[in-house]
C-alpha cells in the first residue's frame, strides 16, 4: 500500500520542492521580511531627513538616536483599534489595503539586487513591475470609495486621475530605454549598461522617469491624493491601526520599487566597482530615495490642475519626442 | 431671426439650463471644511459645495468661538478688559492692548510719557512681526510646504523671549497700562533686539531664496483670489488684504497714534490683489516693522515710562470715543461711551478679519478646492477675533 503511494509523494514533493519553487518560496519570505525593514529604515530615514532639513534632532528618545523610533509606531499601530465605521461598505473597507499592498509582493520577483540574487528573471520583467504597481491604485480607489466619506473619496479620484495620467509618461521613457537594450528582463537591461550607464546616453528620459514616478508614488510635490491641508488624509482619513500601517508600508515599498526600476534602467542596476552587487545595488537605491525624501521637506505641492497639465502638456510631449529621437538615432546607426 | 425663433431659442435654453441645473444637483454636494479642518486654523466653518474639484458655491459660518468680549466690556472696570484684548486677537495681542489703551487714554484726557509711546510702539511692531511671521510658515503648510513653518519658529522664539523679558508673558501680553507700560524696557533688550534685527535681515534672504522665488509657490499663490480695488472698498477690506489691491492705506501712516508720526517707514502695496501680492505685503512690512523698531531704538528718550498718577481704576468724564488703530490684519476700531462710572457703558470693535471674512465667499466660488486653501491661508484670519 504504502509503496504505491510512494512515488507519488515523491513525485510530488519533487514537483514542489523544485529548486525553482523552492527559490521562489524563500524569496517571499525574505521579501516579506525586506518590505518591513525597507518600511521601517525609510520611515527612520524620513523622521531624520524631515528633522535635519528642519533643524531639529528629530526623534531621539528610543534607542540610539531614536533608531527604534519606527519599530516603536509599528507596535503602537498593532496595537491600535481597527476602527469600522457604521456606514462603511466593510468587505471593501478591509480587503482594499491588501490589495494596495499585494502587487507590490509581485514586483520584487524581477528586481534584480545582484548577478545571481533574484528571485526569476522572466524576460518580461519591467513589464510585470508596471502592470502590477497599475493595481496598486485600484485599491486606493476601492478604500475611498468604502470609506463612505467625501474626503476619502476625493482623494481617492484624485489618487486614480494622477496614476493614470503618469503611467503614460512613465511608460514612453521606459520604451525609449527598451528599444536600446533589446529586452524587457531586468539582467538584460543591466547587461547592456556593462559599458555606459544610461543616465549619460538618456538624460532626459531619467529626469523625465524621475519626476514622472515621484507623482506615481504620492509624494510631495505631487502629494495631492493625500494633502492634508485640503482633504484631511485623503484616501486613508477612515483607516485606522494596521490597515492604515499597510498603506504606509505600500507607500514606501513603492518608493523602493519605483527606485529599483531607476537604478537598474539608468544607472547600471549592481553594477561598481570593488563593493559587491547587492550593496551597489542599494546604494543606488536609497541615495535615489533620499532625493525624493529631501524633495518632499522642501517644496510646496501643486494644484490639481498644475499637476494634470504637468503630466498631459510638459511629461508626455517630452517623453514622446525623446522616444523618437532613441528610435531614429537607434535606425541611423544600424 | 423672426420673432417665434427668438422665443423657442428662449425656451429651450430655459429647459437646458433647468436640465444643466438638475445635473449640477446630482453630481455636486456639500463638502464641510470645518470648524475642525486642518487648514482653518481654528474654528471657522466653510461649506462649499463642489463638483469634483470645482467649488461651486462657499458659505463661511462663524460663532464657534464667540464668548462676548464687548458685553463682557461693559461689566467690569476698564483696565480689567486687557486680558480680553489678547483673547481676542491672540496674534497681535499687544497691539490690540496698545490701541485699547490710546482709546481709554483719550476718553479720559490722559499724557502718556515719550518713553511709554516708544515702548509702546516698539512692543507693537515685535508683536506685527511675530505674527506676519507665523502666517508666512502657517499659509505655507496649507500650501504644503512644512518646513518654513519649523524655521519661523525660531524667529518667533526670539520675539517671545525678548517681548518675554520686558513683559512676563510670551503670547497673551496685557503689557500697557493706562498712561504708559507696566515694566520699563533696559539694556539687554535692546542689545538683544538690535542683534535680533540684525538676524532676521539675513534670515529674510534665506525666505526670499527658499519662497518667494520657488515655482511651485508662485504657481499657486499668483492669480489666485485676485480682488479688484472696487471689489475689495465694497467689501470694506482693510489692512495687507487691501494693500494687496494697491491702495495705500495705513492707519500708522493716515491717523498716527503711538509714535508713527515720527519714525519713516513706506506702506508696501501690491497690484494685482492676489495671494500672492499679499504674501508679498505681509513680507515687505515685515521689514518696514524692522525699520520701525531700529528708529525707535535710536531715538528712545529717556524718562519715566509710566503716568503714576493715573489711577487704573479710572472713571472718566462721561462722552464717547472713536479710535482706529492698524493691528497686523488691518484696522481695528474701538467705540467706547462712557456714562462718568467705573464701568464703560457701551463698547464696541470692529475687527479687521471679520470684514476680511466677507469677501471670501465671492472670491471662492468657481476655484479649485486647493485654490479654496490657499485663499483662506492668504487672508490670515484670526478666528476668535472674528466671533469676539
Amino acid at each position: 500500500m504504502s509503496a504505491n503511494i510512494e512515488p507519488g509523494l515523491w513525485n510530488w514533493l519533487a514537483y514542489w520542492l523544485s529548486p525553482e519553487i523552492l527559490v521562489a518560496i524563500v524569496g517571499l519570505l525574505v521579501v516579506i521580511v525586506l518590505i518591513t525593514v525597507n518600511s521601517i529604515g525609510l520611515i527612520y530615514a524620513e523622521l531624520k531627513v524631515a528633522a535635519h532639513v528642519q533643524r531639529r534632532p528629530g526623534p531621539m528618545e528610543v534607542g540610539w538616536h531614536g533608531f527604534l523610533q519606527p519599530v516603536m509606531d509599528a507596535v503602537k499601530l498593532l496595537g491600535k483599534e481597527l476602527v469600522t465605521a457604521t456606514a462603511v461598505d466593510k468587505t471593501l473597507f478591509i480587503i482594499a489595503p491588501a490589495i494596495v499592498i499585494l502587487p507590490l509582493l509581485v514586483s520584487f520577483i524581477v528586481i534584480p539586487f545582484g548577478e545571481k540574487l533574484i528571485i526569476r528573471d522572466l524576460n518580461m520583467g519591467l513589464l510585470l513591475i508596471f502592470s502590477f504597481s497599475a493595481l496598486n491604485v485600484v485599491g486606493i480607489l476601492v478604500g475611498g470609495w468604502a470609506s463612505h466619506n467625501k474626503y476619502s473619496l476625493l482623494g481617492s479620484l484624485r489618487s486614480v486621475s494622477q496614476n493614470v495620467a503618469y503611467e503614460i509618461p512613465i511608460l514612453i521613457t521606459v520604451m525609449s530605454v527598451v528599444i536600446m537594450t533589446h529586452s524587457l528582463s531586468m539582467q538584460g537591461i543591466i547587461a547592456a549598461q556593462s559599458r555606459i550607464w544610461f543616465i549619460v546616453i538618456q538624460p532626459l528620459a531619467a529626469i523625465l522617469y524621475f519626476v514622472a514616478s515621484t507623482a506615481e508614488t504620492n509624494r510631495l510635490p505631487f502629494d495631492i491624493p493625500e494633502a492634508e491641508g485640503e482633504l484631511i488624509a485623503g484616501f486613508h482619513s477612515e483607516y485606522s491601526g494596521m490597515r492604515f500601517a499597510l498603506f504606509f508600508l505600500a507607500e514606501y515599498t513603492n518608493m523602493f520599487i519605483v527606485a529599483a526600476v531607476f537604478a537598474t534602467l539608468f544607472l547600471g542596476g549592481w553594477r561598481g566597482p570593488i563593493l559587491p552587487g547587492p550593496i551597489w545595488f542599494l546604494i543606488k537605491v536609497y541615495a535615489l530615495v533620499f532625493l525624493v525624501l529631501v524633495a518632499r521637506w522642501t517644496f510646496p505641492r501643486l494644484r490639481f490642475d498644475q499637476l494634470m497639465t504637468l503630466a498631459w502638456k510638459v511629461l508626455i510631449p517630452l517623453a514622446l519626442a525623446n522616444l523618437l529621437v532613441t528610435a531614429l538615432v537607434i535606425k541611423l546607426v544600424q | 431671426m423672426s420673432v417665434t425663433d427668438i422665443s423657442n431659442v428662449n425656451i429651450r435654453s430655459i429647459e437646458t439650463e433647468k436640465k444643466i441645473q438638475r445635473v449640477q444637483d446630482e453630481q455636486s454636494f456639500w463638502l464641510n471644511l470645518g470648524p475642525q479642518h486642518p487648514a482653518t486654523h481654528g474654528v471657522l466653518r466653510i461649506l462649499i459645495k463642489v463638483d469634483g474639484e470645482r467649488v461651486l458655491e462657499a458659505e463661511p459660518v462663524i460663532g464657534y468661538i464667540h464668548r462676548g468680549h464687548e458685553r463682557m466690556g461693559e461689566t467690569r472696570g476698564y483696565a480689567q478688559f486687557f486680558p480680553n484684548n489678547s483673547r481676542m486677537d491672540y496674534l497681535g495681542a499687544l497691539t490690540y492692548n496698545h490701541g485699547y489703551c490710546e482709546a481709554v487714554e483719550k476718553l479720559a484726557g490722559i499724557e502718556v510719557p515719550r518713553r511709554a509711546a516708544f515702548i509702546r510702539t516698539i512692543t507693537s511692531e515685535y508683536n506685527r512681526l511675530s505674527s506676519h511671521l507665523l502666517w508666512l510658515g502657517a499659509y505655507l503648510m496649507d500650501l504644503g510646504a512644512f518646513t518654513p513653518f519649523i524655521y519661523i519658529w525660531e524667529e518667533r522664539e526670539l520675539i517671545n523671549d525678548l517681548l518675554n523679558h520686558v513683559t512676563g508673558s510670551r503670547l497673551t501680553y496685557s503689557y500697557n497700562r493706562f498712561g504708559g507700560v507696566h515694566k520699563d524696557i533696559d539694556e539687554q533688550f535692546i542689545t538683544g533686539s538690535r542683534a535680533f534685527i540684525k538676524r532676521l535681515r539675513k534670515r529674510f534672504k534665506m525666505y526670499n531664496r527658499l519662497v518667494t522665488g520657488n515655482v511651485i509657490f508662485q504657481a499657486r499663490a499668483k492669480g489666485v483670489g485676485a480682488i479688484t480695488v472696487e471689489r475689495a472698498q465694497a467689501y470694506s477690506l482693510t489692512g495687507p488684504c487691501l494693500r494687496a489691491c494697491g491702495v495705500e492705506y495705513d492707519i500708522r501712516k493716515k491717523e498716527p497714534y503711538g509714535v508713527y508720526s515720527e519714525v519713516d517707514f513706506d506702506i508696501p502695496t501690491g497690484q494685482n490683489g492676489d495671494a500672492f501680492d499679499r504674501y508679498m505685503v505681509r513680507f515687505l512690512e515685515m521689514e518696514q516693522s524692522l525699520r520701525i523698531i531700529e528708529q525707535c531704538l535710536d531715538k528712545l528718550p529717556d524718562g519715566p515710562y509710566r503716568n503714576e498718577q493715573v489711577d487704573q481704576y479710572l472713571a472718566p468724564d462721561p462722552g464717547e470715543v472713536f479710535f482706529a488703530f492698524e493691528s497686523p490684519r488691518g484696522e481695528v476700531n474701538i467705540f467706547i461711551k462712557s456714562d462718568g462710572t467705573r464701568i464703560p457703558y457701551r463698547m464696541h470693535w470692529k475687527t479687521p478679519s471679520y470684514s476680511n471674512l466677507s469677501i471670501l465667499a465671492e472670491l471662492m466660488r468657481g476655484e479649485f478646492i486647493a485654490d479654496v486653501i490657499s485663499i483662506m491661508g492668504s487672508f490670515d484670519l484670526v478666528i476668535p477675533e472674528i466671533d469676539k
